[in-house]
């Protein structure tokens, strides 16, 4: 039997949780799981904490509490950088449901939320107070997330691109963002991130490396986007084969890093 | 086991008890009686179960039926005051906007969150409003056309 536990603060939340519980977000993977009868679970532990749903600043960084979901990043002012992100995870529905920690934890082909935040480098805050840098999040992913720390990007230097087969709503053949920041006019400490192109999002430090320090133009670009799969053996799933992921993300990366539009 | 959930269903207030880890769709329909919203996949893909909370869409076979406390649910079981129809309902009948009707309910509501937020929404808009609900009978052409012929209908109005 399924048990269902409110509680009035995530704290006491985190608290009840065990390898039976699963914590509820806005409870789009979780449901779903629960129509069809999956059994690895028995309790949903959730909450009716307001501060999980709050945006805030903090110094020079934003706070965004994990519930908080794709549409009131779509609302927000503050979160503008992120609203591409935002507006690329399912229909209208699903994006005033689906929270930004369910979109850390979503099993491929998901976690388009997730690339984004990943090149953003942003700072999982657990429900405890310890923070951990996004990427060593996603390696062990447990625990009750409070909310995640982003320092705001300059300019243009954040883009996203998500590629899917149907438009506008459509599960990623791959999604892929890139913070790239600059020192004297050329590339320098870029970040670049991948969705569904391994078990979960990640870091492509390959190409990385092949844009510490060249300008951003074709010529400058090049190394990299033919590293763009390197260190990676993307997935087969019923919306792309691996090979077909590989073969096609050198020109997406291409149009992501010079702002090409796909059509 | 089952709990008690008080919440304003189309404007009345409404308290079922649920079982645990039930959805607000089977709520909605075994518990309160209102067969409107339907049932097509169980898994947030078809948006025919569409209901608004708070005048926001959300696919109601995803929510956890406990979370509607307190909160106003609107079905297309709703729309109409007595015998006039909403608007919304009067252009896809005259637009021929419903063939099997599977769809229809939950094309309504996110029509109707559309245009309470936008009332005179571009092509473009109404496409990306239904983006999360099939249709497997019309093409999409005449649901998008009744749509915006119900925001002119009421911008006259
Ligand atoms: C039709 C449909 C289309 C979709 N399209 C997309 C898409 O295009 N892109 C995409 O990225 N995703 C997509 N998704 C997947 C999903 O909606 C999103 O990934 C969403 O962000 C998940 O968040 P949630 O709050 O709904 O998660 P839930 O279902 O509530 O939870 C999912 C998992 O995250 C865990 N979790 C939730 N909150 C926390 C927390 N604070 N701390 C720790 N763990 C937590 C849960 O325990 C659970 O294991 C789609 C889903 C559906 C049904
Ligand atoms: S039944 Fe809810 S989206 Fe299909
Ligand atoms: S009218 Fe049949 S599914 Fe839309």
């Amino acid at each position: 039997m399924l048990e269902v536990e409110t509680y009035p603060t995530v704290g006491e939340a985190a608290n009840a949780m065990d390898d039976q519980a699963r914590f509820l977000g806005g409870g789009t993977l979780i449901m779903n799981r629960v129509n069809y009868g999956d059994r690895r679970f028995n309790r949903i532990v959730r909450t009716t904490d307001a501060s999980l749903s709050e945006i805030r600043a903090e110094g020079d960084r934003l706070e965004v509490g994990a519930g908080v979901t794709m549409a009131s990043i779509m609302a927000s002012r503050d979160l503008e950088f992120l609203s591409s992100a935002a507006r690329a995870v399912g229909g209208p529905a699903i994006r005033n449901m689906a929270s930004v920690g369910g979109n850390l934890m979503a099993p491929h082909p998901y976690g388009d939320m997730a690339v984004a935040l990943l090149a953003l480098d942003a700072v999982v805050r657990m429900v405890r107070g310890e923070e951990l840098s996004l990427e060593d999040f996603l390696a062990r992913r447990n625990g009750v997330v409070r909310s995640l720390l982003i320092r705001r990007p300059q300019g243009d230097e954040f883009r996203f691109r998500k590629v899917s087969r149907v438009k506008p709503k459509g599960v990623s053949v791959m999604s892929m963002a890139a913070h790239l920041t600059r020192s004297a006019g050329r590339l320098s400490g870029v970040r670049i991130a991948y969705g569904a192109m391994a078990p979960t999002p990640v870091r492509v430090r390959a190409v990385e490396n092949a844009l510490e320090g060249v300008s951003l133009d074709h010529a400058g670009i090049a190394a990299a986007l033919s590293a763009a799969t390197e260190g990676l053996d993307p997935p087969d799933d019923p919306i792309a084969s691996g090979w077909y992921r590989r073969e096609v993300a050198p020109v997406h990366l291409r149009r992501l890093l010079l702002g090409e539009d796909a059509r | 086991m089952k709990s008690p959930v008080t919440f304003t269903l189309n404007g009345s207030e409404s308290a079922v008890f649920v079982d645990s880890g039930a959805n607000l769709l089977d709520v909605l329909r075994r518990g309160c009686g209102d067969l409107s919203p339907k049932y097509g996949c169980g898994q947030g893909s078809c948006g025919a179960c569409t209901v608004l909370i708070d005048g926001e869409p959300h696919v109601s076979c995803l929510v956890l039926a406990e979370t509607v406390a307190g909160r106003s649910v609107e079905t297309t079981g709703g729309l109409a005051s007595g015998p006039d129809l909403h608007p919304l309902q009067r252009a896809f009948i005259d637009g021929f906007a419903a063939q099997c009707g599977y769809c229809t309910p939950g094309m309504l509501m996110a029509a109707k969150a559309l245009l309470d937020r936008n009332p005179s929404p571009t092509r473009s808009e109404v496409e990306e409003a239904i983006s999360g609900n099939l249709c497997r009978c019309t093409g999409y052409e005449p649901i998008i056309d009744a749509i915006l012929e119900a925001a002119k209908q009421r911008g006259a109005a």
